[in-house]
């Protein structure tokens, strides 16, 4: 980014430290974006004629002498359809080797949706995957996050997904990702011949962490241009949002902000919920769905982060490794999808929530009588028939590598209760098992 | 309230976020509104400092782009709801500004909409009389609002006593329009119209005298009508982990609640889920009036991502609100959902104001700001002798689930009811999900509630509802003794204890909000199958071993839940009932 003739230039700064700078400046405007020494920054503080700047790769090496020139607007981003396709990074600019994207010029962080103009959610959104498809439906306008530790398969979980869920846009935002994971994901999707319905801003571990504060930010002004503009139906993958608190941590700390629990902002619950509540639908079919993932430390959901994160989110996805089976499954029990119950049985089969309940009910039914076999109580017949259940459906349905639709999975279930159930002991109501009883 | 005419103004001076610090020339009051003029659009503030000469606003919109030296133009009063018919039904952001004639998909910066139709005719009915005389809160006449006789009051904000000079004849009036001349004590003459002012963080008090709360508020939640009371007037809170069912409750309540008035503030919430309200409630019917529910219901949303200063302002605004319909002797139900997020917004503010924290970063006087609002709820007698009442619940979202959180407890001290979801309960989908030992009605200590719940519903109503709470009580004992000990480590006495709380518990607990049928349970329901239940858990059964308890007390169980779902007093329920008195009578001993 070059300084242009008109732009003020000043060389006093006063104060520096890790992240920011204060400098002697009048006529700036609050969130201006500036370069210090060729640095972006952003205005967050003004007294008089003192302005204080976030530096976002740091302030290292900055002089007191060095220049500071400021652009006299707020963090933009230029949309347009060029923007398929393409790689950024946190700023916007392309890190595919491609030309810059022209286009009309937004503010990123923009106001929010009236709600009033907000439609209820009610598309479904199909993955193959039955722990999501089947037990968490998941629905167009929804927010959702993956909480798991970070050694579980999310990022491939969520890649699955967004490819799966017939999205016209896909956008990554991706914060902290290591290079790995972000050449993961552009593998995966030019693998899969999606690469011009995606769209990524990253920030990897590579680069300085405040800079991922912009990252969600860019990711979802590109997705409100698609889903307002183009009336289209827009999928954001944020991750990792744990790491995007982070950075919001570093930042209020180093603004001298007193922090509330687990060294957190006492802002947290607000930044985060400004982002996640971009989620929308609208009445003319665009929408913008939200799929986070949140790690967990050692699956510690009390934590700030997590416990501020799901009383916004629409509920919350788990990933379990299964001992008896050897894959990864989506926990039933700990997972929901808040707005399953716009579609499930009304888009979907009729006897679709019966059977969802159902077979997490004898799968509870099968975890207690794991517990009576640790504790060296016998089992009954009914216990040893939920065990072999529970290993049948864990392996045929709530394995991550399941990809059926949502029809065959309802099949699959009738037959697993049938060959290890009575009638009576699925209870389900009788016009449904007249219709489904398989044999 | 005297308002100079020189009205004050200032420049801006230092930015922070939405606090903006102005230098300003002529006085200015603590909560007084200001407008930051912000090249093209005017951002509405509030004072909530002064400080060497400087004021501090709370901008409630982003400050982005603003520059020092901007003018800003103090209004010389403080924060004010508008007050008139044509309230109900509407859709309000936190500063009540009409979310529906707003422009555009987006919550643009500094548009700021009319609370009120001003060009709306309304059919003015007099009932006072001239000569009469007059304090603020009386009425002079009415129009009707929906389904509810809305009074022409005498505005609030006026002191002492008048005499009502003259006063419009029945006919079609704007709410702007003079419907009353009233003469002060010096003579001098007050004109009155259908629309008042209240500044929203002062209580409305042109009431007699505001008596302990004595008469049950129906909502048709079994949980809290049979087991934890909530009264006219009283206040409750719902505090509960995310996921085990607020929201929900807090809908269940809204539509099915015995209120001439509902006042819904969700505050800090999810956008998706006022979304559910603004589809459902023009849709569902009052099962009071039967007329649609958005009638009788004010909704104002400041959700999650909405200016956080707003978000403070939204549940003062919203009990202002409450308060006005209050007064004209109505049953006014409002629910704050949540106000945990409230108090963040506080906590957020006093942050950047730099004050010293209390616990948790909140601030010191978090306790007091907590005890003051919900005082401002109750059941009041009106100068005339009727009564009018705000039933104030709110939910609180404790961080990490632990109640032992400032907000909680803080709310704890305020609230007379407490309904305390439980992770556990929610985990085994025993919904709603409020532990019936943990939560409380402390009004079901009242005398004179007990008098008022024995004449209404049954004599002994109160012994019944202690009898049922004892069954709940001795049925968790037991079950930790089993767990402890295991099943046939415990006399079959135990397993009969356990059983009979978890009759009460599936029967009269569990409640299905997405029902039809079950979903609302007038208390005359209510009364017939507690005193079902509570005949079984009377009833001595024979049995030969433990084994045989469990399945024969599922299958009442089964029964009476089919009762729950068949129409009261229907055939069909009937016919569940007589099925459930053939099981009952396989096993009843003698």
């Amino acid at each position: 980014m070059e300084t242009q003739a008109f732009q003020r230039i000043y060389t006093k700064i006063e104060e520096l430290t890790k992240a920011t700078c204060m400098v002697r400046a009048t006529g700036v405007g609050y969130e201006e974006l500036a370069l210090v020494h060729g640095r972006l920054a952003q205005v967050v503080k003004i007294m008089e004629d003192a302005v204080t700047l976030q530096v976002f790769a740091g302030t290292e090496g900055i002089p007191t002498n060095a220049e500071v020139a400021f652009f006299g607007k707020p963090p933009t981003l230029q949309v347009s359809e060029a923007l398929a396709g393409r790689f950024f990074n946190a700023y916007g600019h392309p890190i595919d080797g491609g030309p810059e994207v022209e286009g009309e010029e937004r503010e990123i962080g923009g106001p929010s949706v009236n709600p009033v103009r907000r439609m209820q959610p009610s598309e479904l959104i199909t993955t193959g995957i039955a722990g999501i498809d089947l037990n968490n439906t998941l629905v167009t306008g929804q927010k959702i996050p993956f909480f798991a530790d970070p050694d579980q398969p999310y990022n491939q979980v969520m890649a699955m997904v967004a490819l799966r869920g017939q999205a016209d846009k896909i956008i990554l935002g991706g914060m902290g990702l290591t290079n790995d994971d972000y050449l993961f994901f552009k593998q995966v999707f030019e693998n899969a011949g999606a690469l011009h319905r995606i769209i990524s801003f990253v920030n990897t571990t590579e680069n300085p962490p405040v800079e991922r504060l912009l990252v969600p930010d860019m990711a979802l002004t590109a997705a409100e241009y698609f889903a307002v503009d183009k009336k289209q139906k827009v999928l954001v993958l944020l991750t990792d949002m744990t790491l995007y608190a982070d950075a919001l941590s570093i930042v209020s700390n180093r603004m001298d902000q007193i922090p509330s629990k687990d060294s957190m902002p006492g802002s947290l619950y607000s930044d985060l919920a400004r982002l996640y509540e971009k989620a929308v639908q609208f009445d003319h079919g665009g929408s913008i769905t939200i799929i986070a993932v949140t790690t967990l430390s050692g699956g510690d959901i009390t934590h700030a982060i997590p416990d501020n994160t799901g009383y916004i989110t629409e509920g919350q996805l788990f990933l379990r490794r299964d001992t008896d089976i050897g894959k990864v499954i989506v926990d039933p029990f700990r997972s929901l999808s808040r707005l399953k119950q716009l579609v499930i049985g009304k888009k979907t089969r009729a006897d679709h929530p019966q059977v969802m309940n159902a077979a997490i009910r004898l799968y509870a039914d099968a975890a207690n009588a794991r517990t009576k076999l640790e504790n060296g109580f016998d089992l009954t017949d009914y216990d040893e028939r939920t065990l072999e259940f529970a290993r049948e459906y864990s392996d045929r349905l709530l394995a991550i590598d399941v990809n059926i639709d949502t029809e065959e999975m309802l099949n699959v279930g009738w037959a697993l209760f049938a060959k290890h159930f009575s009638r009576e002991e699925v209870a389900i109501r009788k016009d449904f098992v007249d219709q489904y009883w398989v044999g | 309230m005297s308002k100079s005419p020189i009205k004050s103004t200032g420049k801006v001076t230092g930015i922070i976020a939405n606090l903006v610090i102005v230098r300003f020339d002529g006085p200015v009051s603590q909560n007084e509104v200001c407008f930051i003029q912000d090249e093209d659009t005017a951002l509405m503030a509030e004072v909530i400092k002064v400080q060497k000469g400087q004021a501090f606003v709370q901008a409630f919109e982003s400050t982005r782009g603003l520059k020092i030296g901007a003018d800003v133009e103090f209004r010389g009063h403080m924060l004010e709801a508008t007050l008139g018919p044509g309230v109900l039904s509407r859709n309000y952001d936190g500063l009540m500004h009409d979310l529906d004639t707003m422009t555009g998909v987006f919550l643009q910066r500094g548009e700021y909409t009319d609370a009120l139709d001003a060009e709306k005719q309304w059919d003015f009915k007099p009932t006072a009389a001239e000569g009469d005389t007059v304090v603020p809160g009386d009425w002079l006449g009415e129009v009707k609002e929906n389904a509810v006789v809305h009074r022409i009051m005498v505005p609030f904000r006026l002191a002492g006593k008048y005499t009502l000079k003259s006063l419009a004849k029945a006919g079609a009036y704007r709410v702007n329009d003079t419907v009353a001349v009233i003469t002060d004590s010096n003579g001098r003459d007050i004109e009155v119209s259908m629309v008042q002012k209240w500044p929203i963080k002062q209580a409305i008090r042109a009431y007699q005298e505001k008596p302990r709360p004595f008469r049950l508020l129906e909502t048709g939640v079994r949980t809290m009508d049979t087991l934890n009371p909530i009264v006219e007037g009283g206040t409750g809170f719902i505090p509960g982990p995310f996921g085990s069912g607020k929201t929900v409750m807090q809908h269940a309540i809204s539509r099915q609640a015995e209120a001439d008035v509902v006042v819904v503030a969700a505050c800090g919430e999810r956008a998706n889920e006022v979304v559910e309200l603004f589809t459902e409630f023009p849709e569902l019917e009052d099962p009071w009036t039967g007329r649609k529910l958005m009638e009788r219901t004010v909704i104002i949303a400041n959700t999650s991502n909405m200016p956080v200063a707003a978000r403070e302002a939204s549940v003062y605004t919203a009990m202002t609100i409450s308060e006005y319909y209050r007064s004209m002797g109505l049953k006014v139900l409002m629910l704050a959902d949540s106000t945990s997020r409230w108090a963040q917004a506080l906590r957020e503010m006093s942050n950047r104001l730099e004050e010293l924290p209390g616990p948790d970063a909140f601030p010191m006087d978090l306790s007091a700001i907590i005890s003051n609002f919900y005082a401002r709820a109750g059941i009041v007698y009106l100068n005339n002798g009727k009564t009018g009442s705000i039933t104030f619940i709110g939910t609180v979202s404790p961080a990490g689930g632990n109640l032992k959180e400032p907000v909680t407890e803080s709310t704890r001290k305020a609230a007379r009811c407490f309904y305390a979801l439980s992770q556990q309960r929610a985990d085994s989908k025993r919904y709603p999900a409020i532990d019936p030992i943990d939560s409380y009605s402390k009004y079901l200590e009242y005398p004179e509630l007990q008098q008022a719940l024995n004449e209404e519903i049954a004599p002994d109503w109160v012994d019944k509802v202690n009898q049922l709470k004892n069954i709940l009580i001795r049925g968790k004992e037991a079950a930790e003794q089993i767990n402890i000990l295991g099943d046939d480590g415990v006399s079959l006495e135990y397993h009969l204890t356990y059983w009979r709380s978890e009759i009460c518990d599936a029967v009269i607990l569990q409640q299905d909000a997405f029902d039809a049928v079950d979903s609302r349970t007038p208390i005359k329901r209510q009364h017939y199958m507690l005193y079902k239940v509570l005949d079984i858990c009377d009833t001595a059964f024979g049995f030969e071993s433990y084994e045989e308890v469990n399945p024969y007390f599922k299958r009442i169980i089964n029964q009476l839940r089919q009762m729950n779902y068949s129409e009261f007093d229907t055939d069909k329920f009937k016919e569940f009932e007589a099925g459930l008195e053939e099981i009952i009578s396989e096993r009843k001993a003698g």
